[in-house]
This record gives C-alpha cells, sequence and structure tokens, in this order.
C-alpha cells in the first residue's frame, strides 16, 4: 500500500449524497465490463449542482464534458459524505474517476464501510474544517502513516483523525484481502 | 450487564452473552436481500472472490427481490434482471421473486414482511439502504454494499460496529390527522441528516406501539435518513399477530433492559405534533405543512417502501374518497400484494382502487418507479421544474428525476390533501 497519497483537491460542502455522487439513472452499467466501468468515471459527481461543485468558486465540473477521468484526485467535504442509498456505485466511481482518497469532516455509515470493505478510496476523518480553508486544485499530500495531509499549495499541514480499527483492512486493501491474511474465510 | 433491544440481538449474533457499544464484532447473518441493482455486481464480486463454481453459504438466506428498474425498456436494466435469474438458477436459490411471473412481488422492504422473513430477534443485511424498514418487527436490519454483501453470500458472517442507540419516546394517543411519517419527519428535523450516524434507533412509547406494523415500518424505514444504522421498535402483540399469519418460522422476542445505557433520549407527546412536511432538499428540512400552505405543487406521488403500502394508500383513500385531484397523482403500489388489496380493502363502502380512478389518480404497476428517478421511461419521473409532493423518504437534487425538481416529502394525508386542491394543504382542511 502507498504511504503517501499526492494530487489536487476537488472541494465539497456537506451532505453529498449517493444521488449527486453517481446519478440512479446511471446505475444500469455494468461494474465490470471495462467498456461500461469507465461510465462511472465520467459521470462520477456529476449530480452535484454545477455551482456547488469545485468550491470555493463552483461551477468546476469533477470530470471535465468528455472525459472518464478527473484531474482531482483527493476529494474534500464537509460532513455527512456518502448520505443517501447503500449503491456501492458511488466509491466505485470515485475510483474509477481517479479519486484516491476522501478529507470530510464524517461519513455516512454505508459509504464508508463500502470505501473500506471495497477497498475503492480511503476515507479520512478531520475535526479540521478543510473544505472552508482548502480551495479546488490546490495540491495536497496524506501522510499515511502520520496521519497528516499538507497543503503544498499554501505550505500548511493538518491533522487527520487515524484511521483506528478499520486501518487493517485498509492495509489489506479491502475486505476480502483481510480476511484471507487473518483466516477469516476458505482460500477461494 | 443491562443491554438495550439492538445490543441483545446482535449478542445473540455473535454467540455472547453481552455485546458493547462501539465493539467490533462478527455476526452470523439471517437473511441477506439483494435486489436487481445490487444483485449483478455483488455476485460478481463473490464469484471473483469465492471461484466461479462456489456455493453461496445457504440457499434459503438469501432472499433475491427485484424492485428498481422493472416497468422500463432500458436493456441494461433489463440484463441486471437476466444476470439475477441466472444466478438465481445456477445456486438453486429458492427465494428468488422473478419479474414477469406470479412470483413476482415488487419493492423489497414491503415484500420481506409479506413473505414472512421478517422475524423478532433476527440480523438481516441487504444491499439497500431500506433494509432498517425490517427493524420495525424487533429485529437488527441494515444496509450494506456488494462487497459486504458479496462476503456474506460466502461466509454467511460480517463485521460490524455494534451501534449506541438514541430513544425516541412518543406519548399520548394518536391523532387522526397524525401519521407515522410526521413522527419520523419531525425527528429527522429535530436531529438532522446526520444525527444518528452510526446509531440505532429505538422507538417507544404508547403512540407507537398503537401503531399497525405498516406505519411501525414508516417509522423504522427513514432511520437512513438521520443516517442511521438501524431503526428498531421491540416486538408486542400486533408484531406476534402480523408474522403467525405469514409463518411458522421460530422467532426471539428481545427488550431493552430499564437500565440499558442510551447515547440520547427524546421524548414526544403526539398531540402537540402536527403534521409536517421535508421540504426541498433535504429530509430534514422540516416545515409544518400549515407554515408553508398554498406552496402550488406539480405533482402528488403516493409510493415507495416508506409510502406505499396498504395502510399509506386506506389513508390517502380517506381524504380522496368522493375528491376530485387537480394535479397529476400517481398512486404507485408497494407490492403486488397491495395492488391486489387496493380492488378488494374498502373505505365508506367503495375499494380504494375505485376512490382513486374516481377521483382522477394516475395508478401504476407495483415497483420503486419514480422513488428513485430510474431510467427516463419512468412512470412519475418528475421533469423541468416539478414541484411534487411525494410520500417517499428522499428529496435530495435529482432524486425523483429532474435536477430542477423540488419535492416535499409528507405523509399519505397530506399528499393526497395536496392532490385535491394543487396546493400544499393540512390533512385537517378534509377530516
Ligand atoms: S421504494 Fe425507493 S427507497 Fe424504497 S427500496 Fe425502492 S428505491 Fe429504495
Amino acid at each position: 500500500m502507498e504511504t503517501i497519497i499526492q494530487g489536487k483537491a476537488y472541494v465539497l460542502g456537506k451532505n453529498i449524497d449517493t444521488d449527486q455522487i453517481i446519478p440512479a439513472e446511471h446505475l444500469v452499467y455494468s461494474l465490470s465490463r471495462p467498456e461500461e466501468v469507465k461510465m462511472y468515471g465520467k459521470y462520477a459527481l456529476s449530480g452535484v449542482p454545477l455551482p456547488e461543485g469545485g468550491l470555493p468558486e463552483g461551477n468546476v465540473p469533477f470530470v471535465k464534458d468528455g472525459a472518464f477521468e478527473s484531474e482531482y484526485s483527493i476529494i474534500v467535504a464537509g460532513p455527512n459524505f456518502g448520505c443517501g442509498s447503500s449503491r456501492e456505485h458511488a466509491p466505485f466511481s470515485l475510483k474509477v474517476a481517479g479519486a484516491k482518497a476522501i478529507i470530510a469532516e464524517s461519513y455516512a455509515r454505508i459509504f464508508y464501510r463500502n470505501c473500506v470493505d471495497g477497498g475503492f478510496v480511503i476515507p479520512y476523518e478531520t475535526a479540521e474544517h478543510l473544505n472552508r480553508i482548502v480551495k479546488t486544485g490546490d495540491e495536497l499530500k496524506i501522510d499515511i502513516g502520520a496521519n497528516t495531509v499538507e497543503n503544498l499549495t499554501t505550505e500548511t499541514l493538518y491533522k487527520l483523525n487515524p484511521l483506528g480499527d478499520v486501518f487493517s483492512i485498509v492495509k489489506a486493501g479491502g475486505i476480502f484481502a483481510y480476511a484471507r491474511q487473518e483466516n477469516l474465510m476458505a482460500q477461494g | 450487564m443491562e443491554q438495550t433491544i439492538t445490543q441483545k440481538i446482535l449478542a445473540r449474533a455473535a454467540n455472547r452473552k453481552f455485546v458493547d457499544a462501539g465493539e467490533n464484532v462478527w455476526l452470523n447473518v439471517d437473511i441477506l436481500l439483494t435486489h436487481d441493482v445490487c444483485g449483478p455486481p455483488t455476485f460478481d464480486i463473490f464469484k471473483e472472490e469465492f471461484g466461479p463454481d462456489a456455493k453461496v453459504w445457504d440457499p434459503e438466506k438469501v432472499v433475491v427481490l427485484p424492485d428498481h428498474y422493472i416497468f422500463t425498456a432500458n436493456e441494461h436494466a433489463h440484463r441486471n434482471i437476466d444476470l439475477l435469474r441466472q444466478f438465481a438458477g445456477e445456486q438453486g436459490l429458492p427465494n428468488y421473486y422473478d419479474v414477469g411471473t406470479d412470483r413476482y412481488k415488487g419493492v423489497c422492504h414491503v415484500a420481506l414482511a409479506e413473505e414472512g422473513f421478517n422475524l423478532p430477534g433476527t440480523v438481516l443485511f441487504g444491499t439497500d439502504s431500506h433494509t432498517c424498514t425490517s427493524g420495525a418487527f424487533g429485529m437488527f436490519g441494515t444496509g450494506i454494499g456488494n462487497t459486504d454483501a458479496a462476503f456474506i453470500l460466502g461466509t454467511g458472517k460480517l463485521w460490524e460496529k455494534v451501534p449506541e442507540s438514541m430513544l425516541f419516546t412518543f406519548d399520548g394517543e394518536m391523532p387522526e390527522y397524525l401519521t407515522a411519517k410526521d413522527l419520523i419527519l419531525q425527528i429527522l428535523g429535530d436531529i438532522g441528516t446526520d444525527g444518528a450516524t452510526y446509531r440505532a434507533m429505538e422507538f417507544d412509547g404508547e403512540a407507537v406501539f398503537s401503531l399497525p406494523m405498516e406505519e411501525r415500518m414508516t417509522l423504522t424505514n427513514m432511520a437512513i435518513e438521520a443516517g442511521g444504522m438501524n431503526g428498531i421498535i421491540a416486538a408486542d402483540s400486533i408484531t406476534e399477530a402480523y408474522v403467525r399469519s405469514k409463518t411458522t418460522k421460530p422467532y426471539e422476542i428481545f427488550r431493552s433492559d430499564p437500565g440499558a445505557r442510551y447515547h440520547s433520549k427524546y421524548r414526544y407527546n403526539v398531540r402537540e405534533l402536527e403534521p409536517v412536511v421535508a421540504q426541498p432538499h433535504s429530509p430534514d428540512n422540516r416545515a409544518t405543512v400549515r407554515s408553508v400552505q398554498g406552496t402550488k405543487i406539480t405533482k402528488s406521488y403516493i409510493g415507495s417502501c416508506t409510502g406505499g403500502k396498504l395502510e399509506d394508500f386506506m389513508l390517502a383513500a380517506k381524504i380522496l374518497k368522493g375528491r376530485k385531484v387537480s394535479v397529476l397523482t400517481n398512486i404507485v403500489p408497494a407490492t403486488v400484494k397491495v395492488m391486489q388489496d387496493l380492488e378488494c380493502e374498502t373505505y365508506q363502502g367503495e375499494t380504494l382502487k375505485s376512490i382513486f380512478e374516481n377521483a382522477g389518480c394516475s395508478i401504476a404497476l407495483p415497483s420503486c418507479a419514480a422513488c428513485l428517478g430510474g431510467p427516463a421511461d419512468t412512470v412519475g419521473r418528475s421533469v423541468d421544474n416539478d414541484i411534487v409532493v411525494s410520500t417517499t423518504n428522499r428529496n435530495f437534487p435529482g432524486r425523483m428525476g429532474s435536477k430542477h425538481a423540488g419535492v416535499y416529502l409528507s405523509s399519505p394525508l397530506t399528499a393526497a390533501a395536496s392532490a385535491v386542491t394543487g396546493k400544499l394543504t393540512d390533512p385537517r382542511d378534509f377530516l
């Protein structure tokens, strides 16, 4: 597992629900056929009302028109990220679009579990109101061992909450890898 | 050690006497539920991880209820149903309810209750966030993603963090104009969409235990709208009578100990509450119907696992009987059983179906339909700048279709009263 995640920030508000992360009409695409999988990248975060995407300015799409991947790899958001439906298509679409980590003030439970158990993106929590401080496009560097994120653009360092109990699952790369490692399931 | 009902059920599933809030425990799963949107990717992960010839841990315990994208011409949606059918065939799943056959049921959470899968004291996981609905039966039910579901398919187990519980007590006798939907919208307005994240929401009090099962299901259904892991109501004689009318399977009744620890406690007197709505675009954006009375609407929608049960239509019929709707009003029964009941259940001597038809409503076939928008040809989908009053559970931007539409979540009484006037209307004006 990587120990450093570096990339551009994409900043959002609070209560970003799964219908905004991947609108329901796109859930018909297969999650395993490559030519359809890329559609999840194309439509990642496409349900966010345009003025609320890419703060503080807004009107910045996460994925440019016609593209299948985002130039942003770290999502920064307020509280209750991923609320709403249980669709695993949500963290999946963020991963397909190229996101590596999310830094939010808090998460809805199912979304959080999906990120961790599916090994899609790392869901960091922070007590800082980072989505009011960081600007879309800032270069961020997350140090996984140290539980910190540095804003390289403004040269400021912030603390992230340790991943706690789920760190071992994140480190293994998901619940299956973890369960094999811990001998919790018959070898498939 | 004193425990809440949720702790006791999880302790049983973990083969323990006591589990404490905050502990991660491995649970034995009683039922795994999936549907057409999350079933196919779950089965893919299962095969990838356990091998192409792997068998599910217990075919009797896997319930597959296609319900989301059923009556649509969308080919990808049809392919999903084909994939469910194929998997159910390969695995010999007895509890697959195929589309286009007389086994088809409709919305999974309502069908689970109707088919006798909800049993007090058991643990249900489902690939749908409203799996918490089943908590109305004194059981643990919660939503998970496809990876977790695939893990259960292979092992019959899953880890979960034992939640802290919040207690919501409703005292008093329910007035005629108030419904379970008003109670849960009241709570949502008080605690917000993340007010119960990672916690159990336990409902208690005279008013709650006076409710029929379907109304109780409306309460637990929307626990997820507050971020709750599960909603739960201890089983009583009403629960037992319902369960016994569906199945002979054994179950075990748990109740919270008097000294159990709660994260917080809320107490309401239902006599002091009023009909409320959740205004666009969040289920916690509460207002009394009176305070927004007169807001023009373009559509009324009565359906979904929250508001498309027989009890919901009984409530709507009280207002629609002998009246005409003045906006497009979609009646979407949650299940085939509910649809059939509309034809035989009566209010003041007239069947519900005839009441709705005479009022000018349009009755759709049972499925999730426009509750979650769905493909472009979905019945009741909001378009352009629609203003919808809806008995569903979510009003995030775009949830019912158009990103520009505004959705007011309400009780079936309020949705029916508003359908008649074409404006948001307090049901007390008609009762
Ligand atoms: S009716 Fe709506 S909330 Fe209920 S399961 Fe279907 S889509 Fe989900």
